[in-house]
């Protein structure tokens, strides 16, 4: 008689580094695709240029540290982080921004902490922060959808934009902004906090021709397009469902509370969620395997306390979106999260 | 602060002064230089008054005038005590030594209010906060309170050029990266004849303002404490 022994926890195919950031890579596709078609096709040059740039900075500083290059450059996982930083930022932005913000990441925030699995910060996120705080003109210049543009812009206009400032007929970012008619349009988180901040309530808000069912529906739609990746993710049991589950239902409940105290002031729960980066925060940059915590209630604090930030920021921060500040600033905790989440070994006495 | 002070006079006497006794005077002034300037830096090795050496350091300018009126203070002070040491209580020596530090800092604050008042308002409350330098109160505990005065004043002088080279590169750094330029606003500090000083590194529409920023200070701070661990490491290994 023949017992097989499964080691625990029970999971039969063995996947490697690579495998799992290919997985994570494929599960973007959906997302990068519904923003390609509604805000055009910068990003793919936004996305090029980041994993050059990181492939780049990260062979030259494995070179420097005298480790073996091809097995790092392999692993697929410096990749990840570019294309995250990509897709964070606006398309349009000039090509230095997401340089200068992917060499951060990827040099500051990931190799000089020790490279992957040291790293104490999530490094697209790192990036971004950084790039938002020292530019913030250039990070806030986002397009409206294509059918909103005042200008159509095409691909060559694009790499003149990225690469020169201006585009072919000579207009820059902010000019192809703002429509004839002169009004510029933001994001819908920001369009929200400029509107209160000049003293009208968001159902007021809400109706003006600024804020169209059409940009609103934008940024939906890619959020709703990272959600599907996530699932994705979670079917294929790359991530575990305890960070994301715990992000968007605490995203839902702090969002409630500050709803129902004042709609006038704080938006709804289902717009928060669908907007700005929460799914691509709780899907893809939430769960990363290295600055988050590791253990099942760790997870769970580690979801809902990001979501707090979240809500916190957006509601009453000076930032439109928050997850990136959010995640750095739970990155922080994460070892004291862990620490006391520590699971007790089976027999010992609680304390 | 007493404790703190106290704790890090500790190291310092270990480093510096039971070596010194010993040796004839060519080598203390050696010594003492090679321990202000590189071994003990109170800027990068001690990371003492990180406050004013990373509040301050967004341009040269400012870097140079905390950093000369910092070397002033601690120099005079290290003087002061010296002459003093065999008149003061030991029970009582920290207060008499902050009280002194503490004049001299009201001196040098009168003083940049009367000669170098732009700079003086731009510096701000960090001119005041000399007094709590732990650079300067633990030279003096560690070194003034044992040493002649010759001695001690070398040794305030190096130490000063010590935590003034560090102000002063943190301040190149940061204000190249900000802003493109080198001693912007040097007029503030040293007249208007120095305004050709000035220069532009490169000329940019956008500043790099994490770098102008406390958080970027941290950062550079950091990776100039790596460099010299490097150089460190590199000597040893040879």
């Amino acid at each position: 008689m023949a017992f097989f022994n499964i080691t625990s926890p029970h999971q039969q195919t063995k996947r490697r580094t690579p495998e799992i950031m290919q997985l994570v890579i494929l599960a973007l596709v959906p997302g990068i695709l519904v923003h390609s078609y509604l805000f055009g096709s910068a990003i793919f040059v936004q996305i090029v240029l980041a994993i050059f740039t990181a492939l780049i900075a990260e062979s030259v500083f494995l070179k420097l540290r005298k480790r073996p290059i091809l097995n790092s450059l392999k692993d697929y996982s410096a990749v990840v982080t570019a294309i995250l930083l990509a897709i964070s930022i606006p398309s349009l932005a000039p090509w230095w921004i997401i340089v200068i913000g992917t060499l951060f990441a990827i040099l500051i925030v990931k190799n000089l902490y020790g490279g992957l699995g040291q790293n104490i910060f999530n490094p697209a996120m790192a990036g971004y922060v950084v790039l938002l705080i020292s530019f913030p003109v250039q990070m806030t210049a986002w397009l409206p959808i294509q059918s909103m543009q005042a200008f159509p812009v095409s691909f060559h206009d694009i790499l003149s934009l990225i690469f020169t400032g201006f585009s072919i007929d000579g207009y820059t970012v902010t000019q192809i902004k703002t429509s004839i008619d002169g009004y510029s349009i933001a994001t819908p988180l920001e369009t929200i906090r400029n509107a209160i901040h000049s003293g009208s309530t968001i159902s007021e808000t809400l109706k003006t021709t600024l804020f169209s069912s059409d940009s609103l529906q934008g940024s939906q739609w890619v959020n709703l397009a990272f959600l599907a990746g996530g699932l994705f993710l979670l079917k294929k049991r790359i991530i575990l469902w305890y960070i994301p589950v715990s992000f968007i239902a605490a995203i839902t409940i702090f969002s409630f509370i500050a709803f129902a105290s004042d709609p006038d002031l704080y938006s709804s729960p289902l717009y928060h969620l669908f907007s700005g980066a929460t799914m691509l925060g709780a899907f893809f940059i939430l769960t990363d395997p290295v600055t988050a915590s590791t253990t099942v209630k760790g997870r769970i604090i580690y979801g809902s306390l990001c979501a707090l930030l979240v809500i916190i920021i957006r509601n009453v921060g000076g930032y439109p979106d928050a997850v990136a500040f959010a995640v750095l600033l739970a990155n922080m905790c994460v070892p004291l999260i862990d620490y006391y989440t520590k699971p007790k070994a089976y027999g010992r006495k609680r304390t | 602060m007493k404790q703190q002070t106290e704790s890090h006079s500790e190291i310092a006497t270990e480093n510096t002064d039971q070596a010194l006794t010993e040796k004839n005077t060519a080598s203390i002034y050696k010594e003492l230089s090679f321990q202000g300037l590189w071994k003990n830096n109170p800027g990068i090795v001690q990371l003492l008054g990180l406050c004013p050496l990373l509040a301050v350091t967004n341009t040269l300018t400012n870097a140079l005038g905390l950093g000369l009126a910092t070397l002033f203070v601690v120099i005079a002070s290290n003087v002061l005590i010296s002459l003093i040491r065999h008149h003061v209580p030991k029970a009582i020596r920290i207060p008499v030594f902050v009280m002194i530090i503490a004049s001299l800092v009201s001196c040098i604050q009168l003083l940049m209010n009367a000669y170098t008042y732009h700079l003086y308002l731009s510096l701000g409350i960090f001119i005041p906060l000399i007094v709590t330098n732990c650079m300067i109160i633990g030279r003096a505990e560690a070194f003034a309170s044992k040493n002649n005065v010759k001695h001690s004043a070398f040794d305030g002088l190096m130490m000063g050029l010590g935590f003034t080279a560090v102000l002063i590169l943190l301040g190149a750094t940061r204000e190249v990266l900000a802003q493109g330029t080198l001693f912007d606003g040097i007029e503030t500090l040293l007249g208007d004849w120095a305004s050709f000083m000035t220069m532009t590194v490169y000329n940019t529409d956008t500043s790099f303002l994490l770098a102008a920023l406390p958080p970027g200070a941290f950062i550079i701070m950091g990776l100039i404490i790596a460099i010299k661990n490097v150089i460190d490491k590199k000597i040893s290994d040879k």
